[in-house]
């Protein structure tokens, strides 16, 4: 175990990490397709590397936004097990005491500011918490996720504009996994790698392997160390995969069983680990942090599905201020 | 004090709670440069071009930058040139801004303010004229206000910088040579408290923005032919102040409820549905709306004018009313 080079070593706390979103999606879809988790999660199965790697290098005080796709994001960046599985039940003990779900979880403390079901939406509001930081003189960054569907929409465009001419401290973290909702890349525009769209604005940018986790700690270390320099904003695309459907119950009749098979392969589970083996650490080892992570999620599940339902009376906290001041209702 | 535009009020209250608080910042299309209306004429220049900032032409994505400033520490005042643009903003208002306190249960609230400007005058046409707030009040967790004078400007758009949450704060272009001489003394407004803009007996006439100097000018007229006309300036339309109107309602038992915007889905379609549910018995005639007809503003001055409420509207409305009501 001594033996292990201090690279290799500080990546085993990452592996474990994988897993841990990894077996937390995995109980969103069992709890989903069974009827116990209400509307639609999205899972990020496959694409864990991305959110470990690129959180790894993020300070608590810095903000993070995801799209709809953002279990991963939210656990990576610090939030509880617990209370992040309790929201997507919609519990009272859930982040948002029920009212966000699996597309709106906001975990204010660790810095995570939203998911969005709008695809694209997040995208200024990073931005706009990037140029209160320059405002107001702290040293924070602003992260968003988002896919590579998110480049149809305007509002993507006109960010990266804003972002470049006002130099915001905002890193834009783009998830291609080469499909957005059910339908291929190919099919949604004739530019095949997202970071080109970053260069007419001249802000800086890298496409990487984003199913090699080493490879994305190394991107987003760079990419951090630029943004939070003062250099301005940054677009880290990570190619990827994403091994689940669009949403939980999708049965993606729009991809082979080879291509999903090929996929699977790359998982980045599965690559970290082999990666790990040839650096001599030992299987047993491996297996020992998935299982532990196991059994981690799975009591924090468990704890979540028997806490307390959510207070129907509560239903009106937090339209505004205060319910009685806004008496909307006649 | 000497008079000052509503335009001169409104930078002077910009100005005011820029000194009054760091982190109160304004953005938008050429504020730096004073804005479309100039109403931000020379406040870059005094308080600095990174708190009087000039945005790209980006509805979407600076209303978006605004909503994420908000929640992390800054009261950004947004300007949006025209409400008819604030279509481009709307997914951010809608979907954002409006929604943050709530999805993410009391963790995070948006101070934020948008400035806009609607209504139809001088031959502006269809595309900038419009005057959209109905849409904005169907949306929970909005705050939207409407002045109708400078001085009730200057306290709303104050009270709306002060309030914590995500206000449309809308402006009539009609308005902005109203000239007052600003009372120092005077309380800035409670947002969602509304005024009685004059006293009277016979008749409620409820309204907000611009058409509130137009039911003044009615009551006037109306007052010779011995109709008291009571007008009531909302001036807060989400919040509502029901309590002014039923006090109001329940001394006149007659009401006329006017707007600029299309009668057709408008605002004051829910004032009447809100009487009739709350206040039936005390009427002695159905509420009558007085709005615009179902057309877009056209462009050339005689058709806006055609189209266009006014006094002249209300006043024909208020003494149907009046015949119809049985004594």
């Amino acid at each position: 175990m001594n033996d292990l080079a201090p690279e290799t070593s500080e990546l085993l706390p990452h592996y474990a990490e994988l897993w841990r979103i990894r077996w937390f999606e995995s109980h969103v879809q069992r709890l989903a397709a069974r009827g116990e988790i209400a509307g639609f999660p999205h899972l990020s199965t496959g694409q864990e590397a991305v959110a470990v790697g690129v959180c790894a290098q993020l300070q608590q005080s810095d903000t993070v936004y995801t799209s709809h796709r953002g279990h991963g994001h939210v656990l990576a960046k610090g939030a509880d097990l617990e209370a992040t599985f309790a929201e997507i039940l919609g519990k009272q003990s859930g982040l948002c005491q029920g009212r966000g779900g699996s597309m709106h979880l906001v975990d204010a403390e660790q810095g995570v500011l939203g998911a969005t079901g709008v695809v694209g939406g997040n995208l200024p509001l990073a931005a706009g918490s990037a140029w209160a930081a320059q405002a107001l003189g702290r040293d924070d960054i602003s992260v968003v996720f988002f896919g590579d569907g998110a480049t149809g929409a305007g509002v993507f465009h006109e960010t990266l504009n804003l972002a470049a001419l006002w130099s915001l401290p905002v890193l834009f973290v783009c998830e291609n996994n080469g499909v957005a909702e059910f339908t291929s890349r190919e099919e949604h525009s004739n530019v095949n790698f997202v970071s080109a769209f970053a260069e007419p604005y001249a802000i800086a940018n890298q496409t990487i392997d984003g199913n090699f986790l080493p490879t994305v700690l190394a991107g987003a270390r760079a990419a951090v160390a630029e943004v939070r320099g003062g250099n301005g904003p940054y677009l880290l695309e990570c190619m990827t995969y994403r091994l689940a459907g669009h949403y939980v119950g999708d049965s993606q009749q729009y991809r082979s069983k080879e291509a999903l098979a090929e996929m699977r392969e790359k998982c980045p589970i599965e690559r970290l680990g082999r990666h790990l083996v040839e650096q001599g650490v030992q299987q047993q080892r491996l297996d020992r942090l998935r299982d532990e992570q196991q059994s981690a999620v799975e009591a924090a599940v468990e704890r979540a599905r028997k806490a307390a339902p959510t207070d129907p009376a509560s239903v009106m906290d937090y339209v505004y201020r205060s319910p009685d001041f806004y008496a909307i209702e006649g | 004090m000497a008079e000052q535009s509503f335009i001169e009020i409104l930078r002077r209250a910009l100005d005011e709670e820029l000194e009054r608080d760091p982190t109160v910042h304004l953005l938008g299309e050429d504020v730096a440069a004073g804005g479309a209306f100039g109403v931000t004429r020379g406040l870059a220049d005094k308080h600095g071009a990174t708190r009087v900032r000039n945005t790209p032409i980006s509805e979407a994505a600076i209303t978006g930058l605004t909503t994420g400033a908000a929640i992390s520490g800054l009261k950004p005042v947004l300007e949006i040139m025209f409400i008819d643009f604030a279509t481009l903003a709307l997914d951010t208002l809608l979907n954002q801004s409006a929604k943050y306190r709530y999805m993410s249960g009391g963790q995070l609230a948006v101070p934020m303010v948008v400035r806009t400007q609607a209504g139809a005058a001088g031959g502006a046409a269809a595309q900038h004229s419009q005057s959209l707030e109905a849409w904005f009040t169907h949306i929970p967790g909005l705050v939207v206000v409407a002045p109708s004078t400078p001085g009730e400007a200057y306290g709303l758009l104050k009270s709306a910088i002060r309030l914590g949450e995500p206000v449309l704060y809308i402006e009539h272009k009609r308005l902005y040579t109203m000239r007052e001489t600003l009372d120092e003394s005077a309380a800035l407004p409670v947002i969602g408290e509304a005024r009685i803009a004059r006293e009277g007996e016979d008749v409620t006439l409820i309204t907000y923005s611009a058409m509130v100097n137009d039911a003044l000018n009615a009551a006037s007229e109306l007052e010779a032919l011995g109709i008291s006309v009571e007008v009531i300036d909302l001036r807060s339309l989400l919040p509502l102040d029901m309590d002014t109107i039923a006090r109001s309602v329940c001394k006149t038992h007659r009401v006329v409820v006017a707007h600029e915007a299309v009668t057709n889905g408008g605002f004051g379609a829910e004032i009447a549905a809100r009487i009739g549910e709350q206040l039936f018995d005390e009427l002695d005639a159905p509420v009558t709306r007085i709005g615009c007809r179902f057309a877009p503003i056209p462009f050339a001055p005689e058709l806006e004018r055609t189209l266009l409420p006014g006094t002249p509207d209300l006043i024909s409305g208020i003494r149907r009313l009046m015949n119809l009501a049985a004594d």
